[in-house]
Parts: structure tokens; sequence; C-alpha cells
């Protein structure tokens, strides 16, 4: 395997301009997610899905904030944030996939390949952050896949390349981390004591993410699971525990039929 | 930023907000319509520079902005006035540029009055003719008379995008204590004097502490060692004092001493791509290319005594005859001669004003045969949408070439008016040819972004079917025209037949070639054919051509210099001077000349960018200078000195006949010398400054097809008590016709919506993510509601109001339609250029849809009748 890359979504930078979500449809031939007005700020693609691989959250806040102590920002709080398919280092999607169509690649990143894909959709109530999602009309299921087919050949992923602010950043995992974490220092430093990462810990329910972020505030604030964990985790003790309780049940069945005659 | 600077295009770049100390951000929505160029703010920030917002609505860029300030839209002028006044009463300004670069030391005519003597108007106000005679806003000594009677003369200025001509002589009379209570510095401290923070408050509805944080944060960060910038849009220019917005910000500039400065300036943020370009080259009516101005019909003037009239003694227009000549010899070639004085008689003349709303008027009135509608969509664009598309229907042909058939193509089977039963197909007359026109990745050519820069792009696919590039169409035209006109001896015929069409072809669709274009429009020697090095080397003798002198310079050494790109990673400075190619010169930060003493040093090692190299006795520095290369100094020229050698070594600005920025402008201005706070044509409250309600001069147009709603004072205005206010989304492009039709786009906002507060919700019934209907005097239209804290309720005047946000980006097309915000908006024009008040009008806003069909003009009757309007 080559290093691991992933992404490294900066909220603090984010102006919500979208683009992400474009340069995305663009590239990867994503159909839209259909025109529906949805009445919540200027979010009008709800949540990840099928046909939306990137998806910028806006959430308006009226609370008073004092940005970086230089000045008042008055009452009103505007927090954007493009979410994206965490690439789990445990990835339940992955393990729960009975064809093999979810995979590892050799960058440590986790893609569906559509031709083997045959729409099962296991792998839907798997995932923690609701990301993987069946296609309406079509059956299979679809998701990011930090573009592939881009970083094969060196390039890097559309969305990270049309984000005007490095908002998104790509690039080598650990690198992207060690990065994180001073931006964060610096943001301390500058009184944004509010500044956290999110995915960013190897030792967390999924192992850290591949795609992790730093926001302004709590992670349910932007529609992201507070404590996530692969649903795969305790499957192995549950089969133990099944197991045994099948073995009791069996000695139990040998036990009343021939323990009778005893 | 012409009258005030001298040239009509943003002072600084981009790139360069990277170095500003802090950065006000006002009239522009940057973040959300100039997401690219916004990188360069937010580096900023990181930098720690200070960021400032003021804005009606909390926007994507105020949320990322240190201090968002909302304020009443329309009230710009007494915000940005009360600064003038907390710099001059606080004596903040910058003393050693005011006095060196600026005017501020010029004493003016004892004639003149100020709006404060005269309760809102200044001297010379004809109230018959509903405009100004402007020979007493003139500098003592000034040869007004000249100037007065003389029309091609006295129009020069902000609708020309330069300085004026009339003050072609040096002021004679200057005080550089600034004391004399004539000299410009304290004329503005009058001006300004009751502009308190008080009275902004009042006016603009912004508490006073807010108020006082910008004026002190623009002040603290302005000066020797720190630098400003200022970034607007149309925010500012949509008004019908919008011209006079941005020269008060050019005042403060100047007093601040942030003009030709690393991180200073002021950014004109252009609405789309090549904007910019399309003054420059020009598609404007009234003038040629390089902001030359069209001669009147009536003038009976001869070449040479046009030069003198529209040219100065002083600074570069000195050269107008080299610029003019060789513009003469890039049209008309070889037929251009001495003896015939270049063909300039084939010019055509100005019988009038051309803008764009009067054609439409004359449209409507049957005035006008055809339109050729390229890259515009006016059926959404522009204010009063009605009036509009019934002046389209009201065509004998109409030309449109756009990627889609977009709604000025479609008006006469699907516009609002086919369903209210105001037009009907079969009556309608015009013939509409719809051609489709070729994306920028479908041919070669150049855009001007909005800080002056051209760069080239190349073709990447050849169009499909019977798409054109817009240049195809314009050769193939001429070419086809001059084809049916050839053997014509009607004199009128003869500019047409022998102007210079001989571009180069290629492909299978023979597209002329645009190399060749920008060759010519840099400039060639007509001896030998070869590119100019720029406009210093053209000539008045007829032995050089040049299409457009200020482009001079981006064909140099015959290489396609906007065609260049080297990342600024892999160039030594952040001026980057080997991407592409920018006007003048290759210049990024213009008038820089100002970044350095009077003396030639640098103000500050940390605001460092030209300077005077003593041992190789010429400008250096990082940017190219905008200054003549060898001119010391401490050079001063005498009697006979002429042009650039007839300005003073420290004098940096090159285009102005006096080489000063403008704090006061004497000439060039319809409406008035000194920015002046009048409320919008339609406004809910008085003027508190000035009997004078909005401003007198602005051009208005009284007929039914553009009814206005009362404004404060008026029997009715109660009866639209809301401000609403038009913008932009990032996620679309201005009236649609590039992003309605693309699913991507369009399902980030699919549908038009308005913004309001919970508070005019509550007071409305209006319901987050329902319906309202919006009313005015022109029309009704419906929008989903999104209610939302970002817009705020203000306390204007001791009284709360509220504002109601209108994005304008829909029509009856593509996939994702809605009513067009403009449609609300009356045809009211800023005097200067002419632009349409789409920033600040009043309406209602109601719950629910708007009713269907004909029903909805019964709606608009009842509200006019409520009104007493007509």
């Amino acid at each position: 395997m080559t290093e691991r890359v992933g992404f490294f979504t900066d909220t603090t930078l984010c102006i919500g301009c979208k683009a992400c979500e474009v340069a995305c449809k663009e590239w990867n031939h994503v159909p839209d997610d259909g025109l529906n007005f949805l009445g919540q700020s200027y979010d009008n693609t709800g949540e990840l899905g099928a046909s939306t691989w990137r998806h910028v959250a806006f959430i308006e806040q009226t609370k008073p904030i004092d940005i970086e102590g230089n000045g008042s920002a008055g009452d009103v709080r505007w927090l954007m944030s493009s979410d994206v398919c965490k690439h789990c280092t445990h990835a339940a999607c992955l393990e729960v996939c009975p064809t093999g169509a979810l995979f590892r690649t050799e960058f440590g990143t986790v893609v569906v390949q559509q031709d083997v894909c045959n729409g099962c959709g296991y792998c839907v109530p798997a995932c923690p952050f609701g990301v993987i999602d069946q296609r309406e009309g079509d059956g299979r299921v679809w998701k990011c896949t930090l573009c592939y087919d881009r970083i094969g050949v060196a390039l890097e992923p559309a969305c990270a390349k049309a984000c005007p602010t490095k908002s998104i950043q790509f690039g080598p995992l650990d690198e992207l981390r060690t990065q994180a974490r001073e931006r964060v220092g610096e943001l301390h430093e500058r009184g944004v004591t509010e500044a956290r990462l999110y995915g960013d810990d190897p030792s967390d329910g999924v192992g850290g993410m591949g795609a992790f972020f730093l926001l302004l505030d709590d992670p349910e604030v932007y529609g992201l699971p507070p404590d996530p964990v692969v649903t795969t985790r305790d499957l192995a003790a549950m089969w133990k525990a099944a197991g045994a309780a099948a073995l009791a049940m069996g000695a139990a069945v040998v036990v009343s039929v021939f323990g009778g005659r005893g | 930023m012409g009258t005030s600077f001298g040239r009509g295009g943003a002072t600084t770049f981009q790139q360069d907000l990277q170095n500003a100390d802090c950065i006000l951000i006002e009239g522009s929505n940057m973040a959300e319509c100039h997401p690219v160029g916004f990188q360069w703010v937010m580096e900023a920030k990181e930098r720690g520079a200070k960021i400032i917002h003021v804005d009606p609505r909390f926007s994507r860029t105020s949320a990322v902005a240190d201090l968002h300030v909302p304020i009443r839209a329309g009230s710009d002028i007494a915000f940005l006035g009360g600064i003038v006044n907390y710099i001059l009463e606080n004596g903040r300004e910058f003393r050693d540029y005011v006095v060196r670069y600026t005017n501020a030391a010029t004493i003016v005519n004892e004639d003149f009055r100020d709006t404060e003597d005269l309760d809102g108007l200044f001297s010379g106000f004809d109230e018959e003719k509903v405009a100004y005679d402007i020979s007493t806003w003139s500098y003592e000594g000034a040869d007004v008379n000249a100037a007065a009677g003389n029309r091609d003369k006295a129009a020069q200025g902000e609708a020309h995008g330069r300085g004026s001509t009339v003050e072609s002589d040096r002021p004679k009379s200057r005080d550089e204590t600034l004391e004399h209570p004539r000299c410009v510095f304290q004329l503005l401290k009058k001006h300004y004097r009751r502009y308190t923070p008080e009275l902004v408050e009042q006016v603009c509805g912004i508490p006073r502490h807010l108020f006082l944080e910008v004026a002190e944060s623009l002040c603290a960060n302005s000066g020797r060692d720190r630098t400003s910038a200022f970034c607007y849009a149309v925010g500012w220019t949509q008004h019908t004092v919008g011209v006079q917005y941005i020269r008060t910000a050019a005042i403060i500039q100047l007093l601040l001493g942030n003009i030709g400065r690393p991180g200073g300036g002021i950014l004109a943020l252009r609405g789309h791509a090549s904007i910019q370009g399309s003054t420059d080259v020009p598609t404007l009516y009234n003038i040629l290319p390089g902001y030359i101005a069209m001669r009147h019909a009536h003038s009976q003037v001869g070449l040479q005594k046009f030069i003198e009239n529209i040219g100065n003694k002083y600074g570069y227009w000195g050269h107008l005859d080299a610029y003019l000549i060789s513009l003469l010899k890039a049209w008309w070639g070889d037929n251009a001669t001495s003896a015939n004085e270049y063909c300039f008689d084939y010019l055509p003349r100005l019988t009038g004003d051309h803008s764009a709303y009067v054609s439409t008027l004359r449209a409507l009135d049957g005035e006008l045969d055809g339109y050729f509608l390229i890259g515009e969509n006016p059926a959404v664009g522009n204010a009063n949408g009605k009036a509009h598309r019934l002046a389209l229907a009201n065509l004998k042909w109409l030309v449109v070439r756009d990627l889609q058939e977009i709604e000025s193509a479609s008006f006469w089977h699907d516009s609002p008016e086919i369903e209210t039963g105001e037009l009907r197909t079969a009556d309608i007359g015009t013939e509409v040819f719809f051609l489709p026109a070729a994306a920028h990745t479908e041919k070669d050519g150049t855009f001007t972004n909005t800080q002056r820069m051209l760069q080239w792009h190349h073709k990447a696919v050849e169009p499909p079917g019977d798409v054109r590039s817009d240049l195809w169409f314009a050769y193939h035209l001429g070419r086809r025209i001059r084809e049916k006109l050839s053997g014509s001896l009607d004199p009128k015929d003869k500019p047409i037949l022998e102007l210079t069409w001989d571009y180069p072809t290629e492909g299978r669709h023979l597209d002329p070639s645009a190399d060749a274009v920008l060759k010519e429009i840099n400039g060639f020697t007509v001896g030998d054919g070869k590119a100019v090095s720029g406009y210093e080397d053209l000539r008045a003798d007829g032995s050089t051509a040049c299409g457009v002198w200020i482009y001079s310079g981006c064909f140099a050494g015959d290489e396609n210099l906007p065609a260049r790109r080297k990342p600024h990673w892999e160039q030594d400075t952040w001026v980057a001077p080997e991407w592409a190619w920018t006007w003048p010169m290759n210049r990024h930060i213009i008038y820089n000349r100002a970044s350095a003493d009077p003396d030639g040093k640098p103000w500050s090692e940390r605001k460092k960018c030209v300077w005077w190299d003593e041992k190789k006795q010429e400008w250096t520095g990082y940017d190219v200078p905008d200054f003549k290369k060898t001119m010391r100094p401490d050079y001063e020229p005498d009697d006979d000195a002429r042009a650039e050698w007839g300005l003073r070594g420290d004098e940096p600005f090159i285009m102005q006949s006096d080489g000063k920025g403008w704090l006061y402008v004497p000439s060039g201005l319809t409406d008035g010398p000194m920015p002046t706070h009048y409320e919008p044509h339609e406004s809910p409250f008085a003027n508190p400054l000035y009997k004078q309600q909005a401003n007198p001069v602005r051009q208005t147009f009284h007929r039914k097809e553009n009814p206005y709603n009362p404004t404060h004072g008026e029997p009715g205005a109660d009866v639209f008590p809301y401000v609403m206010t038009t913008y932009r989304l990032t996620e679309h492009h201005t009236a649609g016709g590039m992003s309605r039709t693309l699913p991507f786009l369009s399902e980030l906002q699919p549908e038009m919506f308005c913004e309001v507060s919970p508070a005019l919700a509550a007071e409305r019934g209006l319901e987050n993510g329902g319906w309202a209907t919006i009313v005015s005097t022109r029309t009704a239209i419906e929008a989903r509601v999104l209610v939302t804290d970002r817009v705020k309720p203000l306390r204007v005047a001791d009284r709360v109001v509220h504002q109601v946000g209108l994005p304008y980006h829909w029509g009856t097309r593509g996939l994702s339609v809605g009513d067009s915000a403009n449609d609300l908006f009356p045809l009211a024009l800023d005097p200067n250029v002419h632009i349409q008040e789409v920033k600040a009008a009043t309406c209602d806003i109601r719950p629910g849809r708007r009713p269907r069909g004909a029903a909805v003009l019964g709606l608009v009757d009842d509200y006019r009748r409520r009104a007493g309007a007509s």
C-alpha cells in the first residue's frame, strides 16, 4: 500500500460557496439530487447520499460570539462545513459487503466498485454516518471515491482542487493530522477556543477517519454523530455470544432429549 | 474612480488584498460573488487583518468577517460621509500625502455654494432643465467659460471613466497649510460637518459604537506603516447616487493615504467576466476605445480642435492626438491620411442619450426598429422587466446571441405578460433571430477581469453545430455588410467600405484569428507591421496604428502576453507580473508613485512598492512604476512643458491634468463635486440633512409602464412600508442563463426566495418555507420564504424598519424557474452613468402565492389605487 491519504476540512475557512459539491458532481457525473427548496438556511441538498457526495451544511446560530477577540460579530453566527465520506480506518460498509464491491484501495480509501455492487444494501445501515446510500431507480450504492481515478494519476480530488479558500485540504493523512493540530493550536492562541478536531484520533470508534474536520462547535450541531462507532465492532463478540448460546441450547436439547431417558 | 483618480478601473488587484491591515467590504457580497478572489481576503485575515463587512444582510461574507455592520439599504453616503467627518474632525488624515498628492490645497471659485448653504443643492442648479450649470464648481482662476459652451468638453467625466478635462490648466491658487476657507480641505470639512455618529445612527440604523469601531479601525490601519483596502461591487453602483457612493470611498482612501500603495486601494468588483473589458474596449454608446470621448452630432470641429477640446495640456491625456490618430489608423488603415484628417469625419457621432434604458423606452414608443442582445438578458437582469419585455415585443427585429434561449429571446411565448394577457403571441410583430453563441471554452480570446487583467483563453473544443463565437459573428456580419455595399458610391457607406477588415481566418468555420485582433488592439508600426511596445510608442503622424491605446503593450515583442501562465509561486513577488497581462503596461497597483514619499523613498519598509533609484536614475520596485520612468522626484516643469512632462516629479495621478487625486471634483460629474446623502428615489424616510430629499438630477421616467411608489412625504407612501434590495447568490450566475439550465447549480438554489427577519415574518404572517408575495406599483411577484436572523430590523429615525432581501436570478426558463425580482423595481437612474436603482426601493410583502393570470394585474391596481399612484 502507498501512503494513506485523506481530507482535512477546516470549517473556519469555509465560505459556503459549494464549489466542492459542484466540482464533485461534474467530475464524477453524479446526477442532481432533486430540485427542492428546503427552507434550511442555504442548504438545499440536505444530506450526504447516493447523489450528494459532498454536502455543505449551513448552521445559523444566534448567540454572542467574539471571533478572534478583536471585534464582535454581532449575535449571529453562520457555520458552514463541507461534509464527505469519512473513509474510516474500520469501515463497517466494507466489512458487511457480501460481494466485495466495497474495497480498500492502495491509498487507504474505501471505494465502491459499481460493476460489482449488486444493490443488496447491507452497507447502508452499517455506516455510522449515514453516508452510503442506494440510488433510486438504480439500486446500487454510491458514495465519495476520494476521486480514486484522479489520485491514481497524482491529481488532487475535484472538491479540494475547486475549494478557493483551502478549507478542504488533501494529502497524506499523517501530515494532515499534524497540520490540523498546529492549526487548532494557532486558533486557540488567537482566542478561538471553541476550535476542535473531529475524527483525527486513531483510537476513536472507527479507528480514526480518513476525512476529518476542524469544527467550531459540537459535532451534532453539524449533523455529525458525536461518538461514532464502527457498527461491526461488536460483531465478533456477538457471534461468540450467539455461538455460546447455541452451544448451551444444543447441550440443553441433548440433556432434555437424552437426559430424560437417563 | 475615473474622476477621482483618472482611470475608470480598480486601483489595485485582488492578490494584493493579502497585504492589507484592514479590509472594508461594502456594497459587495464578495465571498458569494467573487469566491475565488475572496481567498486573498481570507489570507489577509489569517495574517491578522481586520475584515469588516457593511451590508443590509448578514451574508456568507459577513460569516467570515471580523465585524458585520448592518446598514439600511441606500444610506451608505451618510455612513461613509460620517467616516470622512471622523477623519477630519480628529485630524486623522495622512497629512503629508494629502497635501502633496491630493487637491486638498486647491482653492475653489468664490461663487461656489455648498449643500450646507442651499439645503441640499449645490450652486448652479437649474430647476427647469433639472441639471446643474457647473461653472461655479471650478477651481479659482480656471478658464470655465471656454468649457461652458462646449458640450464635447463639458460632458467629460465619470460617464467616460476618466478625469475631467475642463480643468485643463494647472490650478492657479493653492494653500498648502490647508487653512484657506475656500481650499478643498476646508470645503470638505464644512460639507461633512453634520455627518456625525449620531446622524449615522439616525440615517443608517447603525449603532454609534459600531460606526466608531469601523471609523477607528480604518484610521488605525492607515498611515506610513499600515494600509486599508476597500472592496465594492454593484451594491454601491446601482443607486440614483451610485457614482457618488464610490466617490465617498475615494475621498476616505485619499485622506488616509491608501491609494497607490500595497494593501490599499479601492477594488471595484465587476459583475461578471470582462465587464471591465466592455468599458475599456468599449461597448458603451458614448465612448471610443480607451475612454476617448465620442463627438456630438452638432459639433463641427475638426480633428485638431477636437483633440484640443478633449485632451489635457498636462498628464498622459496630453497625448490624445497619438492615441486617437493611431485608432483611426487601425480602423481605416491606408485610407486614413493626414490630408483627410485620418478619416476623423468617419467616426460616428452622438445625437443624444442612447443608454440602454432610454433606448428601451424609445422602443416602447416605436422609435427603434431593431436590437442586438449579446450576452445580456434584460428581461430578467434589468430593472422593470415588464417595460423591457413590452419594448422587445415592439421591435421589428431582435437578434439574441446566447448560450441558451434566454427570457429575452422567449418573451413572445412565455413571458409573464403572456400569462397576464398583456401580450398575445399572435399580436407580436418582432422577428426574433436566436443565434447560439460559443462558450469561452469553444473560442480563443481574452477576458479583462475585475483588476484590469487580460487573460487569454484557448479554444479547447470546437463549438457544436451552428454555434459560433461572437468574434466570428461580428467579423462575418461586417464582411457580409461590406459585400452588400460594395460598389456603392453613397458617401454614408464609405466609412464601412474603407474599414480595414482583413483579419486572417482559420478552421473550417473561418474563425477570424483572435491573436490578430489582439495585436491590432496592442498597436503596431504601420511601416513594418511590428507590434509596438506600449502607448508611449504611439505617434500622431499616422506612423502607428492602435486599436485600444490603454491595452497597448499587451502584445509587445509580438508575443501574446495575456496568454502567460507562470504561477505566482514560481515568481519573486506577490505582484506576479508574468501571469497574464494587466493594463496599463502591466501595472498592477496604479498610481503607485504614491507608494513613495515626495522624495521618492518608500513611506515605510513594510509598505514598499516602487521607489526612485538614484544610481540608475529611474523608478524601480516590485510593481511596474505607474509613472514616467526617468522623471526625477524633484522634477519641476517649466512653462512650455506638456503632457507627462507638464506634471511635477511628485504628482502620482498621471492621468489628471493637475497630477492630483481629487477629493473635490470641479467638473466631470453631473450631480455635485462632493458626495451628499440623498435618500433613494423610493424611501420610507425623510432626508434628515436637507430639504432636498433625493438626488435632484437623478434620471426618472414618468410614464404608464414605469409608475413609482410614493416616497416619504407623499400621500400613500405607507402602502409600501418596507425596504427591498436585490443581490446575487454564489449558486447562480446573474440573470440565470448560465446556471438555471444546469442541474448541478439549480439544485443548490432551486427556487426564487426572499429573506426576511423573524420580526417581519411575525408582523406579516410569513412562514419559513412557505410563500410570500412582494408588491410594488410595477408588479407583484412570489417567492419562497426564508426567515432568518441574518436579516435584522433596524432602528432608523426612531422607528423600526424591515428590509426584504431578494436574489434576482430567476425567470421563466430553465430547470429552476421563478418570478424575477427586478420586475419590482422602477427605472430611476444615476445621472452620470445611467445605472438603475435596484439596491434600494420600497415594497409591501404579504403571505401566500400571487394571483395567477390577469388577476395579478388586479392586485397591483389595487395597490396603485391605495397609494394614489398611476
